[in-house]
């Protein structure tokens, strides 16, 4: 095999190359969307792939996102590997009853006869100054969906590798695209992809004793940046990039959090009901003995998402991070 | 005994008579889109109504480019332009009593303006200081909803509603050609075909959502044709022929004004400009079919006919054209001022009162602000 260079890359590019090879290895994965097609998508991760595998299987969809998951479902049980694209997270909405009562349940009341080997990708997040509707985080309402695998990747890599892993699994995915990390770039090698620990798994980051950051998605670089301006602190955090909500990784969390004794749960979705919730009480019944100071959260505020114009104040910062930090030297404190 | 032989000695029992509930001829949609200008009826068009849409559709051209302009200094984070789709628009409000209500899609900041809700307020949602900048009630027009066809029910429940009041209100609400396939569509023509709801539903079939052309969007002959299968009339009207689009709404307002319950516009116009300053329109449509629509321009069709039938001169152009122009001077500079922001805002209005959560998150991003105020002193 020639051996190529790894070169600069954007996550978008990453993406459209899984979807490119995961149509190539195997005939039966069709993708389908909101002007998937001519456009390629309007953020181009379908881009050239109905030129390449034509319009049956990279196909425009009439615009109605319950019609699109809801064939999706009938083509996954005539044995094709769907890979749905929902514009926008608050545009994935019509499509919640397909989602919840046939996508989620289809394989427990069927025994197992029926499997769901369709994969749900949605651009999500805010950052980008996007008008009302185009910012939510929504993992919170698939993460208590039971039946559904909720993926989001925050490095080049990882978004090609757990891509394809979404497209082979058997499983239904939501697949959640951190939008403001699709133009971070990387270098990466497209025609020999790193290959990249196995979804399910959560992966350290970042080295550190003195606290663990739980984060994913389009929170982890700002957690990165959070880290090296704690060094200043004395504070060396480490940081675990979940990657996967559904499976969530308890062992590699906990060893961390057992580790450094404490943890700050960091996401852009609301604290009240998010995810952050569900994570410090796993890390609470778990590492209890272990933990110095109570976990804590940092997340968007319980607000509908703001208008792009104060969503700077919405959105956890490095500064909101490093507040939390300060705020783990429980002891000293009280 | 064969079973051809069984099958002769069968008799089935002949199904009870049946007829369609509603006669289908009189929902149907013209075969082609209705037209005024350019044909005999212009002859008897009213001259005040002609000159009175001609100011607005003259206002409302320079209103989508000044909007466009200000996307390019980065005062707007993002303009739909109903560039080439005025007519449409600035009938839509025109056509509606000050008790009537208009239901605005995304696209439709220029129909809201026409009604009379400040042009700066109603840009706020694509400025990206809040997401509504007006009071619904003021103007009694609803905020221009983004997800698509989620409005259309909303029309049907405030018709209703008002018709449960005794109140001769009626709803016009607005939706694109792509619209037409979710879901809220279908629901919002049936709830108000089978209430016989006080509402007209106007589409503006203008050729694309973003890049999906309408012969994927839809099998149907045309989307008027849809209403038939809920029960309601079906209009097809040239959405860029002021004239025509102003007689067919005009009438099915007056109709559901009077009782006769919900009308299907579909307007054929076409989208000019790219989706969103942010669209390649190249990359699905070609140069070619942009100049044929150029030349079937609204605001060139009402031109031809004014002129023809002498009721055009310069004076009236140009007293037009001024009035745009000092419309989009002022609009130009409100734009070019900040918006003041306020960061409490973001707490204000998630419910009617407060919670101490929301309270305690308040104060937090107070003391954040007042630091980053000392630090920037400093
Ligand atoms: C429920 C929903 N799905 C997807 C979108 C994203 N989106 C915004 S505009 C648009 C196309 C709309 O086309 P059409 O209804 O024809 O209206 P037009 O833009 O042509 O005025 C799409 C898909 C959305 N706003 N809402």
């Amino acid at each position: 095999m020639t051996t190529v260079a790894a070169r600069p890359a954007t996550m978008a590019q990453a993406l459209t190359r899984a979807l490119r090879d995961a149509m190539a290895a195997d005939p039966a994965v069709h993708v389908m969307g909101e002007d998937v097609g001519t456009l390629g998508g309007v953020f181009r991760i379908t881009d050239g792939l109905a030129a390449e595998f034509g319009e049956d299987r990279c196909t425009d969809t009439p615009l109605a996102e319950a019609g699109i998951l809801g064939t999706a479902v009938g083509m996954a049980m005539y044995g094709l590997r769907p890979v749905v694209e929902m514009q926008f997270d608050a545009f994935a909405y019509p499509s919640f009853e397909q989602l919840v009562s046939h996508v989620a349940k289809m394989r427990n009341r069927t025994r197992g006869a029926m499997p769901m080997p369709l994969t749900i990708r949605i651009p999500y997040g805010g950052g980008i100054g996007g008008v009302e509707h185009h910012s939510d985080s929504s993992e919170a309402y698939y993460m208590a969906t039971p039946g559904l695998h909720v993926y989001t990747p925050a490095t080049i890599a990882d978004a090609y590798g757990m891509l394809r892993a979404a497209i082979a699994s058997d499983d239904p995915v939501v697949f959640l695209e951190p939008k403001r990390l699709y133009w971070s770039k990387d270098t990466w090698n497209p025609e020999d992809p790193p290959a990249v620990e196995p979804v399910g798994r959560a992966v350290v980051r970042r080295r550190g004793g003195s606290a663990t950051l739980l984060t994913y998605g389009p929170s982890l670089p700002v957690c990165l940046e959070a880290a090296e301006a704690a060094r200043e602190e004395g504070w060396d955090l480490e940081v675990v990039d979940l990657r996967s909500l559904v499976p969530f990784d308890d062992e590699t969390v906990c060893a961390s959090v057992r580790r450094t004794g404490r943890a700050v749960v960091v996401h852009e979705s609301t604290g009240f009901g998010g995810p952050g919730g569900e994570i410090a009480a796993r890390v609470t019944e778990r590492c209890f003995h272990h933990l110095e100071a109570p976990v804590l959260r940092v997340a968007g505020f319980d607000v509908p998402y703001p208008p792009p114009m104060l969503e700077r104040h919405h959105l956890p910062g490095v500064d909101r991070i490093l507040d939390a930090v300060g705020r783990l030297q429980w002891e000293a404190e009280n | 005994m064969t079973v051809m032989e069984q099958r002769g000695a069968y008799r089935p029992t002949p199904p009870p008579a049946w007829q369609p509930r509603t006669d289908p001829a009189p929902l149907l949609p013209d075969a082609r889109p209705y037209r005024v200008l350019g044909t005999e009826a212009a002859g008897s068009a009213d001259p005040d109504l002609l000159l009175r849409l001609y100011r607005r559709l003259v206002a409302g051209r320079r209103f989508n480019a000044q909007a466009t302009a200000l996307t390019k200094q980065g005062r707007l984070a993002v303009y739909p332009s109903s560039t080439g789709q005025e007519a449409c628009e600035v009938v839509a409000a025109a056509v509606l009593q000050d008790r009537d209500w208009l239901f605005p899609s995304y696209r439709d900041t220029l129909a809201v303006v026409s009604r009379g809700v400040d042009p700066v307020q109603a840009l706020t949602l694509l400025r990206g200081d809040w997401h509504t900048g007006y009071d619904p009630y003021e103007h009694r027009v609803a905020p221009l909803s983004t997800p698509l066809a989620t409005q259309l029910p909303h029309a049907v429940g405030l018709a209703h509603a008002a018709r449960l009041k005794g109140d001769d209100v009626v709803a016009l609400a607005l939706v694109g050609d792509g619209g037409t396939s979710e879901g809220d569509f279908h629901e919002a023509m049936n709830f108000a075909a089978v209430w016989q709801a006080p509402v007209v539903f106007l589409v503006q079939n203008n050729g694309f959502a973003i890049s999906v052309p309408l012969a994927k969007q839809t099998a149907a002959p045309s989307l008027a044709h849809k209403a038939v299968g809920y029960g309601m009339p079906g209009r097809l009207v040239d959405g860029n022929d002021a004239a025509a689009v102003h007689e067919v709404l005009s009438g099915a307002v007056r109709r559901a004004r009077e009782g006769g319950g919900p009308t299907l516009v579909e307007a054929v116009t076409y989208r000019v400009d790219a989706h969103t300053n942010a669209d390649d329109a190249g990359r699905y449509r070609s140069d070619a079919e942009v100049e044929t629509w150029r030349a079937h321009d609204p605001i060139a069709l009402l031109e031809e006919e004014l002129t023809h039938r002498g009721l055009l001169d310069d004076d009236t152009r140009t007293a037009a054209r001024d009035a745009a122009e000092t419309m989009a001077a002022d609009l130009r500079a409100r734009m070019n001022e900040d918006p003041a922001l306020r960061p409490d805002d973001l707490f204000a209005h998630v419910h009617a009162g407060s919670t101490a959560q929301l309270r305690e998150q308040a104060e937090q991003l107070r003391a954040e602000l007042a630091a980053e105020a000392e630090e920037a002193g400093r």
